[in-house]
C-alpha cells in the first residue's frame, strides 16, 4: 500500500523528493531498465534479484559495489550532470547507463 | 550445431572417413560417460567402459579435473553444495585408476569468502589424490582485495593474478586467469602480461611434449552473448601451433562442451554445485532448477589420462548421480 502511494505521488509533486529513488533491477543478466535518465542529486539504488552475485561498476571507476548476493543493493547519489556508463565486472556483457540532468 | 557424441556415427566419422571439416564445425554436446581420444589429431570417440579398460590402466598418467564448486551457494538450484562436492571426492577415490592430482578449474567458492575456501580445502583434504591445481573464477576475486585472498591461498608461487606452469611426466600444464580486469561488454581476458608470460613459458619447449591449458572462462568461443569465451584466447593459442597435441580444460559454464580443432582439443567440464542452460536456450545464464533426483545426474568431474606411447590424451566425463 505504501509503495502505491509514493508512487502515486511522483508523477504529480515535486513536494516530495524523497519518493523519488530510482530502482535499477538486476535478473536475468540484464540490468533494467538499461537506461535511466535522472535529475542532479538523485540517488539511484540497484537491487539484485538473481541467484548469481553480480557487481555495479562504473566504467570510469567513480562508483563500484561489491559483490551484490541475492536481494542485496547498492545505492549511489549522482551529483553532477552527465551519462555514466557502468557494468557488472563479473559479468561484462551486462551493461547500463545513467543519463544525469 | 549440436550432436550427441554418444550418437555412433561420432565414431563413424573416423572410421569411414566422413568430411572432418564439416564434423569439426560441429559444437558437440557430450553425454554421461563418454570418451573422446585424441590420437594424430582426429578425434575417436569410445563407450565409457572401454575406455576404462584400454586407458585407464595402462595410461602413464592420470589426474581428474573439477569444477564451479561454488561453495557457499545455498539457491535452489541446489541447497547442499558441500554435499555435491563431497560425492565428487568420493567418487574421484572411488575410480579404478587414482588420479595422481586433481585441477580445480575456477568458482571454489561463490562469494571469496573465507568459511567459503576453508570447506573446499577441507572437503579436499579427504581425495587421496593430495596435490591439487588450481586456476581462480570470477567468484574467487571478490574478497575487498579483488582476489589477494586467492592468491595469499593458492596462489603463491603464481605469477601475476595467478598464472603458472608445470611438468607431470612429460606433459607440461599451463594454469590460466582469464577472470581479471574484465573491460564493459567484453568476454573473459588473459592480458598481455600474462600473454607475454605464456609465450616465454612454451618457448623451448619440443614440439613433442604433450600440452595441457587449463583456465575458468573457455579459451574458446562458446556463446559470446552470454561471455562464455576469451577475447584474446586466440594469441595465445597462436603460442600452441608448434605444438601436436594441445588439451585445453576449461569451465565456467557448467555443462560439457567440446571441440576439436587440428592439434588443439577444447573441453568443459560439468560443474559439482549447479547446472546451467545451453547457450541460448534460457533467458540467461543463471543457475538451472532440475528436480532433487535428477541434480546429480547433472553435476560430474572428468577424468584425464595420458597414454605416451599412443600420443593420445582420453577425457572421460562421470555424472555425480
Amino acid at each position: 500500500m505504501i509503495a502505491l502511494v509514493l508512487l502515486g505521488g511522483v508523477g504529480r509533486s515535486v513536494d516530495a523528493p524523497e519518493a523519488i529513488t530510482p530502482e535499477v533491477k538486476i535478473d536475468n543478466f540484464s540490468f533494467g531498465p538499461a537506461t535511466i535518465t535522472v535529475a542532479a542529486g538523485t540517488t539511484v539504488t540497484w537491487v539484485n534479484r538473481d541467484d548469481i552475485p553480480h557487481t555495479v561498476v562504473s566504467s570510469d571507476s567513480m562508483f563500484k559495489s561489491k559483490a551484490l548476493d541475492t536481494d542485496e543493493k547498492f545505492s549511489y547519489t549522482f551529483s553532477k550532470a552527465g551519462t555514466y556508463s557502468y557494468f557488472c565486472s563479473l559479468h561484462p556483457k551486462m551493461t547500463g547507463q545513467i543519463v544525469v540532468r | 550445431m549440436s550432436q550427441e557424441l554418444d550418437d555412433p556415427k561420432a565414431a563413424d566419422v573416423h572410421d569411414d572417413g566422413v568430411d572432418r571439416r564439416g564434423f569439426l564445425k560441429c559444437m558437440a554436446w557430450a553425454g554421461t560417460g563418454l570418451v573422446w581420444t585424441m590420437s594424430g589429431g582426429i578425434p575417436v570417440s569410445q563407450a565409457f567402459a572401454k575406455s576404462i579398460g584400454k586407458y585407464g590402466k595402462s595410461s602413464d598418467l592420470t589426474f581428474v579435473q573439477i569444477s564451479d564448486s561454488h561453495m557457499g551457494f545455498n539457491k535452489p538450484a541446489n541447497t547442499d553444495v558441500i554435499g555435491t562436492l563431497k560425492t565428487a571426492i568420493d567418487q574421484i577415490n572411488g575410480l579404478a585408476v587414482q588420479p595422481e592430482f586433481l585441477l580445480h578449474t575456477g568458482d571454489i567458492s561463490h562469494l571469496s569468502k573465507p568459511e567459503e575456501f576453508d570447506n573446499v580445502d577441507q572437503i579436499l583434504k579427504s581425495a587421496n589424490a593430495k596435490e591439487v591445481f588450481y586456476v581462480p573464477g570470477e567468484h574467487d576475486m571478490l574478497d575487498d582485495g579483488n582476489g589477494k585472498a586467492y592468491l595469499e591461498r593458492y596462489g603463491k608461487s603464481a605469477k601475476g593474478a595467478g598464472w603458472y606452469s608445470f611438468d607431470k611426466k612429460g606433459v607440461h600444464f599451463i594454469g590460466l586467469v582469464n577472470v581479471v580486469n574484465l573491460k564493459a561488454g567484453g568476454l573473459g581476458s588473459l592480458g598481455e602480461e600474462q600473454l607475454e608470460w605464456m609465450e616465454d613459458d612454451v618457448q623451448h619447449l619440443k614440439h613433442s611434449t604433450p600440452i595441457v591449458v587449463f583456465a575458468h572462462i573457455p579459451l574458446w568461443s562458446v556463446y559470446p552473448e552470454w561471455g562464455w569465451g576469451t577475447e584474446d584466447s586466440a594469441q595465445a593459442l597462436g603460442y600452441l601451433k608448434k605444438f601436436g597435441s594441445v588439451t585445453v580444460l576449461n569451465g565456467h559454464i557448467h555443462q560439457i562442451m567440446q571441440k576439436v580443432e587440428g592439434s588443439v582439443t577444447f573441453h568443459t567440464a560439468r560443474s559439482t554445485a549447479f547446472p546451467q542452460p545451453e547457450p541460448g536456450k534460457a533467458p540467461s545464464p543463471g543457475p538451472m532448477n532440475v528436480p532433487a533426483e535428477q541434480l546429480k545426474s547433472v553435476l560430474g568431474i572428468t577424468d584425464v589420462s595420458f597414454v605416451k606411447r599412443k600420443h593420445s590424451l582420453a577425457v572421460v566425463d562421470s555424472t555425480l548421480a
